[in-house]
């Protein structure tokens, strides 16, 4: 008994010693909040024990966090709280710029790695001239992941126009399989039908963006911006979907395509790295292609920016910090995720090139990257505003249960709402 | 005129004796409650707040779907309340009569109120999956197709409600069995005697005198159905689109999109709700409970 008293009291003595003796040079525990998509908890881990190789006096804690909404929240409370991880991960774009970065992050501008970020993500982490964040894993696209092998069975060819998309559902359907997978459990991804329309819509208008952003251009008044809900609908009408879209989940949609129980999934192009986690022996069936649009020739895909790498105002070991973003955001960080994490489409970084052996999926969005003019990015990446009840409006439309000129209105009356918030000029 | 009014007449316990509960009172209650009447009226980010006046309360009311919520939440506290009502006296009478293992059944009926009502939100959604849940294929044997529960916006938040009456109803029982074990068994000996039957005992003894139990478990039922929460959360999400959407809810999502002083605004919207329906109530009840 006595012993272990003895025992308790040395260690309790042996941690006051290090406790005392560990001012600012020592060991320094950085705490780093990732969502936890395995794919992201993989990449982090990867990267943070390549780090702490290279950084043997640096501890890194990865937390894991939950997604979607849910995750939002914790980030926006904890950041207002003072009470955010010394690095974090988090969207770019509109959802960054809700956080009134100038006033909360850290000013990432001067670190070494942003000499080779390509401008296009520059962009998206940008506040008043300032960069405030490094990316995190490949660039995406949205659009609809199908699966070959139902393709090759049945002898259908990638659509480009909408017509002869339903024309392969409906092959697909008389088949007896789902032709379009849906999973409306998971609200976010009933958002794609309009979210991927949105190179066809800056095709057609192509000052949308800007007008939209200022008050001038409102998605009921815009026939092309309609489109999207439309799109919704006629996949609804027709009959295509899974019989329990309103029950199934994200997983069950990419189960359904991977397998080859549906035809297709509309889904942005991050969910490969899902597919490969969790149905690796289904990833080389799996392609993907852009929303079709109503004409051939204007056929292109709307781009998704990656998340990146942020370090709030309130962080105590800020310098720290910086190095390890600095190697993340660095040729070598970029290698690290790119091999551990499965690519989801073209690095961001110049000088990080993508292996030989990428899947499919990803092969199939090379060249619309590499053609002129044949990629956008996604509108919440070009406009600050985006209403956060859409996922509801879309869910409606696509269960039949809202017209889509009237959920293209309710939809706008959801912005509306936002961009006052903001405190945007002209709403 | 030198007669003290009575409100004035000197307590018997000093000043001082108060404080420690006025300061706790003071800080856990009086000040967020104020403090959120404060942030109601402005623009918050949870870091600055700027003051814009009724603007929140008009963009609330504004809201397509406020006034759906709105609607969705009075359906939803009358129907669990009523239900938890009926069937908690009825399940009380039951389990008051002498019938074969009472203390086991008592228990049963009780058990759900301790689970986690999350935990019973999950459980409920799984069984209620329109193709895989357990209800659905026991419907089928059977040869009856079963509905969509929670993906039908017409039955959504019904379904939910009666999950919410399965877990409730076991504290309104427990209230119940309190209010008749407090009847004098008199009066029945007196009917019985008189040849009243046991339907007339009910209708003349039995529901006369559980009557403060009926008060209790209707405000409190109606309270909670009224704040509901977490098991629509956890079972539809307001869904599918906005149909088992409820006040609480509606609050919850602008709070999620970082509408703070909107969502702010929302509380205080129920805060008055609730009052304004709760507090005639009780004070009809409490003053007939006197002059009886």
């Amino acid at each position: 008994m006595t012993h272990r008293i003895k025992l308790i009291l040395a260690g309790a003595s042996a941690l006051l010693a290090l406790a005392a003796a560990s001012p600012s040079h020592a060991e320094t525990t950085l705490s780093f909040l990732i969502d936890n998509n395995p794919d992201t908890v993989a990449a982090a881990e990867a990267l943070v024990a390549a780090y702490q190789a290279k950084a043997p006096d640096v501890t890194i804690e990865i937390e894991p966090r939950a997604g979607g909404g849910e995750g939002d929240n914790i980030i926006k409370t904890r950041l207002a709280t003072g009470e955010m991880s010394d690095v974090f991960l988090y969207n770019s774009g509109s959802l960054l710029q809700a956080l009134k970065p100038a006033q909360t992050l850290v000013d990432l501008s001067g670190l070494a790695s942003q000499a080779k970020v390509v401008e296009g993500f520059k962009s998206v982490v940008r506040a008043d001239g300032k960069l405030y964040g490094v990316p995190f894993g490949t660039a995406m696209a949205g659009g609809i992941l199908y699966n070959r092998k139902v393709y090759q069975d049945l002898g259908l060819t990638v659509p480009k126009t909408w017509a002869d998309f339903m024309a392969n559902n409906a092959k697909v359907k008389a088949s007896g399989k789902v032709a379009v997978a849906q999973t409306y459990r998971d609200t976010w991804t009933s958002q794609l039908f309009v979210l991927a329309d949105y190179y066809n819509l800056h095709a057609a208008v192509p000052n949308f963006a800007g007008d939209y952003t200022a008050n001038k251009a409102k998605y009921a008044k815009t026939p092309a911006a309609t489109k999207g809900f439309e799109r919704l609908k006629d996949v609804h009408d027709a009959g295509l979907m899974n019989e329990d879209f309103g029950a199934a989940s994200y997983d069950d949609g990419l189960r359904m395509v991977a397998t080859g129980e549906a035809a297709h999934y509309p889904m942005l192009s991050f969910a490969i790295g899902a597919i490969k986690q969790n149905y690796p022996e289904n990833l080389a069936d799996v392609g993907f292609f852009a929303q079709p649009s109503d004409d051939a020739a204007t056929n292109g895909l709307t781009v998704w920016m990656p998340p990146a790498l942020y370090i709030p105002l309130t962080s105590q070991h800020t310098e720290e910090a910086k190095k390890f973003v600095d190697f993340a955001g660095s040729v070598e960080g970029c290698k690290i995720m790119v091999e551990t994490n499965t690519v989801q489409g073209p690095p961001l970084i110049n000088g990080c090139d993508l292996p030989a052996n990428v899947p499919p999926a990803v092969k199939d969005m090379l060249p619309y990257f590499d053609a002129k003019e044949k990629t956008t990015p996604a509108l919440e990446f070009v406009s600050p505003v985006k209403g956060p009840a859409l996922e509801q409006i879309t869910v409606e439309v696509g269960s039949g249960i809202r017209q889509p000129a009237e959920a293209a209105k309710l939809y706008d009356e959801d912005v509306r709402k936002q961009a006052k918030q903001l405190g945007l000029p002209n709403w | 005129m030198t007669e003290t009014p009575p409100h004035s007449r000197k307590s018997p316990y000093p000043l001082w004796f108060f404080i420690p509960a006025a300061i706790i009172y003071g800080v856990l209650f009086l000040f967020p409650t104020i403090s959120s009447l404060w942030y109601s009226l402005t623009r918050w980010d949870l870091s600055t707040a700027q003051f814009i006046g009724l603007e929140n309360f008009q963009q609330f009311f504004s809201e397509p779907f406020l006034v759906k919520g709105l609607v969705n939440t009075l359906l939803y506290a009358v129907t669990t309340s009523g239900l938890k009502t009926v069937c908690g006296l009825l399940l009380a009478v039951l389990l008051t009569s002498n019938i074969f293992a009472r203390g086991f059944l008592r228990t049963l009926v009780f058990f759900p109120v301790l689970v986690s009502t999350i935990g019973i939100g999950i459980t409920f959604t799984v069984m209620m999956h329109p193709t895989k849940g357990i209800i659905n294929v026991t419907l089928e044997t059977l040869g009856i197709p079963g509905p969509g529960w929670l993906t039908n916006p017409a039955l959504a938040l019904f379904s939910v409600a009666l999950v919410d009456v399965w877990k409730g109803v076991g504290l309104a029982t427990l209230i119940f069995i309190a209010g008749l074990a407090a009847i004098s068994p008199d009066y029945y000996e007196a009917a019985r005697i008189d040849g009243a039957t046991r339907l007339q005992q009910f209708f003349r003894i039995t529901l006369p005198l559980v009557r403060p139990a009926t008060v209790i478990v209707v405000t409190l039922s109606l309270i909670g159905g009224l704040r509901s929460f977490d098991l629509i959360w956890a079972m539809t999400r307001g869904g599918p689109g906005f149909s088992s959407d409820v006040i609480a809810s509606v609050i919850y999502k602008q709070y999620q999109a970082g509408f703070y002083g909107l969502s702010t605004a929302g509380n205080v919207i129920l805060f008055a709700l609730i009052a304004v329906i709760i507090l005639p109530f009780t004070l009809r009840f409490d003053r007939r409970e006197v002059e009886e």
